[in-house]
């Protein structure tokens, strides 16, 4: 609440996990972004720093999170769905009980607070599955800001409800055509656009990627989804998980939930990156697994690149992680061990989609699918002693028409 | 000294700006990128801006775009890069690079500065490295020495303009309006300021890029700034033709002689 003192556990206030003062972890991060946009990146750097240590914004922040986006999101447990999972206990954070259903959200109220802190007037975004775009629309229309979303072409058909959404939303909807015409391209516009438009405009990214500050800002404003788990967790069980586990597009809600365990040096961090028809088969998203280090969209991290250092084409069923690029801060994780990575295929995300439907009645989104999908195999590993918490990023209205057709739902009917 | 001071020296000499000429590598083809350079060296471009196609290029707009993409489905490959600087230096043209980051990255930013330093190649123009980042490369063109160029924007502070510019050899790419790559009808209106800001902290040449695509336009930038960058307009008359490409030159070549350079 407005007026209160940033508290020790104050997920906005500068810690050890920060990266330096040029936004590097490690040696990831950093700056790899035209001239032009360095002036409205060190001006969003100078308003963040203010605004994270400015009781009023975070206290506002908070409030949104609580009235508006319906935190704190619930912690259940899956007892049906961890039958499957070699017995061992599963907990969901249910991030698709947030309004808009992701955790795409917490992002976008912090930003588009900050944006209006700037005085700037106009948001754009990209979007994959759409959720961001959502979310992002969803905020602008709260606060009066004008909304662009840019959307590969592809995934606007793949994901058409949700463009939808927006434009009911009162955002502009621009599909892009060019490259691979999904997620990648899409930001590669915003950018473009960015550099155009940048005293007007403030670039809403929706991951913890791109050049410094987003990735630690993102990461800051995804932090409460790690604290209320953690301490949810205590509670029902009074200990704490073996393992926690998030889906990895750019990164975003893994780094939210790592954050809340990472100085609990025994609670595993394992992300799951999308494996799509198999790694062997060359069509996958798993960029910290099969990629190498690389400059995309403003950051070093890992990236799926040629020999040449040009970005290759991820796949992977769901658009929330058709993604060649990750977050740097994902990038030092891997190095340092802290974290590890691993990658579940199409089909066995698509399992475990079907799975927790029939299990628990719940419905999860494609991408937390994939996390479902690596807590099935660390149930397996860890047996029925083991505890292992699932980020449920988002749920899975969104995706009925990619799972209708993959479950062959419209032959039978 | 900077590998391109003579070029500028020789410009200055004949009271001229200098006229600067980009195309990427590969495009329509290898030969044929080599051949429409080759035309635009002896057609009157004082240095060639040989581009780096990529992937993912944000600084540019729909042309170039194209053209790069059309370039990496023809089967372009890094190391074609140095064929077409040799081939382009050994006629006796004088050429730089430009080239987002990740490629040079990739292929070992050392490993880069050696093969195009033997090439002929002069120096790199690095529209997504700032100083700030560039500590391999600021090595690397001391090893092999290259020109580095970077960028200042019309929207860069006093503290970055002086940063770039110290970081800076050869000459200084100051971007004339913010945006993307592509031929517009008028030249921005931040230019002239931007080159004002940008002589406050350094004697190195100036030149300007973004949009041009008329003699008229080029006699207008040179009467503020010491080289016109020309690319998109290259990319577009491409398709045409060697000969559409020598045309534009002559045209462009024509302009930056109309105007007597400021410090000339
Ligand atoms: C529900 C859901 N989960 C996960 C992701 C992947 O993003 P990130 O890795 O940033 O969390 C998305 C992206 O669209 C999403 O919609």
């Amino acid at each position: 609440m407005s007026g209160q003192a940033p508290q020790a556990h104050d997920p906005h206030a500068p810690g050890p996990h920060d990266p330096d003062a040029r936004g590097h972890f490690g040696p990831y991060g950093g700056r790899f972004m035209p001239e032009a946009l360095i002036g409205a990146l060190d001006e969003l750097s100078a308003e963040y720093d203010k605004a994270r240590l400015d009781p009023e914004f975070t206290g506002e922040f908070t409030r949104l999170l609580r009235e508006y986006a319906g935190r704190p999101s619930l912690l259940t447990e899956a007892p049906r769905f961890a039958e499957h999972a070699g017995g061992a206990r599963v907990f969901l954070k249910r991030e698709d009980l947030n309004h808009t259903g992701s955790h795409k959200i917490n992002n976008v109220l912090g930003q588009a607070l900050l944006t209006k802190r700037m005085g700037k007037r106009r948001v754009i975004a990209e979007t994959g599955a759409g959720q961001h775009g959502v979310a992002t629309a969803t905020a602008c229309a709260l606060m009066g800001l004008d909304c662009v979303v840019y959307m590969g072409e592809v995934d606007t058909e793949r994901q058409a409800l949700n463009v939808a959404r927006m434009k009911l939303l009162g955002a502009e909807v621009i599909p892009v055509k060019s490259g691979s015409r999904t997620l990648k391209d899409a930001i590669n516009e915003a950018l473009r656009d960015w550099v155009t438009n940048v005293d007007t405009t403030h670039y809403l990214l929706g991951t913890a990627a791109g050049g410094h500050p987003f990735p630690v800002m993102v990461r800051n404003f995804h932090k409460v989804i790690g604290a209320e788990a953690r301490a949810q967790y205590l509670e029902q069980t009074g200990r704490l998980p073996d393992v926690v586990t998030a889906c990895v597009g750019g990164g975003s809600n893994a780094i939210g939930i790592f954050h809340g365990f990472i100085d609990d040096a025994d609670v595993r961090l394992v992300g799951i990156e999308p494996g799509g028809k198999g790694i062997e088969s060359g069509e996958h998203g798993a960029t910290l697994g099969e990629g190498s280090p690389g400059m995309l969209h403003g950051a070093l991290s890992y990236l799926l690149q040629d020999e040449d250092g040009q970005t290759t084409e991820a796949y992977s069923i769901s658009a929330g992680l058709d993604y060649p690029g990750v977050g740097p801060e994902h990038a030092w994780l891997k190095d340092t061990a802290r974290a590890e990575y691993r990658s579940a295929t199409d089909d066995e995300a698509m399992h475990a989609f079907r799975l927790l439907s029939r299990t628990e009645g719940i419905i999860p989104a494609i991408e937390s699918a994939h996390a479902l999908a690596g807590a099935l195999k660390l149930g397996q590993e860890l047996g029925p002693e083991g505890h292992i918490l699932v980020n449920l990023s988002g749920r899975g209205d969104k995706d009925m028409d990619t799972a209708a057709k993959y479950f062959g739902f419209y032959e039978e009917s | 000294m900077g590998r391109l001071d003579p070029v500028f020296a020789r410009t200055r000499e004949e009271g001229r700006g200098a006229l600067i000429g980009y195309l990427p590598a590969g495009f329509p083809t290898v030969d044929g990128s080599v051949e429409l350079l080759r035309g635009m060296v002896e057609a009157g471009c004082d240095l060639v801006e040989v581009g780096v196609p990529y992937s993912d290029p944000v600084m540019d707009g729909p042309t170039i775009q194209a053209a790069a993409d059309r370039a990496l489905r023809s089967g372009f490959r890094l190391r074609d890069l140095f064929t077409v600087v040799e081939a382009v230096s050994s006629a006796g043209g004088q050429a730089v690079v430009m080239t987002y980051w990740n490629p040079v990255h990739r292929y070992g930013v050392d490993a880069f500065a050696r093969d195009l330093a033997a090439a002929g190649g002069l120096g790199l123009i690095t529209p997504d490295l700032i100083p700030d980042e560039a500590d391999d490369w600021l090595t690397a063109s001391e090893a092999h020495d290259l020109d580095r160029i970077f960028l200042v924007a019309p929207s860069s502070s006093e503290e970055r303009i002086a940063l770039t510019t110290a970081a800076s050899s050869g000459f200084v790419y100051a971007t004339a309006v913010m945006g993307v790559t592509g031929a517009r009808d008028a030249v921005g209106g931040l230019a002239p300021g931007l080159v004002e800001r940008t002589r406050a902290h350094t004697t190195l040449p100036i030149g300007v890029g973004l949009g041009v695509r008329s003699g008229e336009q080029a006699a207008e930038v040179v009467s503020f700034a010491d080289a016109v960058i020309v690319g998109s307009a290259f990319v577009a008359r491409a398709e045409a033709g060697v000969e559409s490409v020598r045309e534009l030159t002559a045209e462009l070549a024509a302009g930056v002689r109309k105007a007597p350079s400021p410090i000339g």
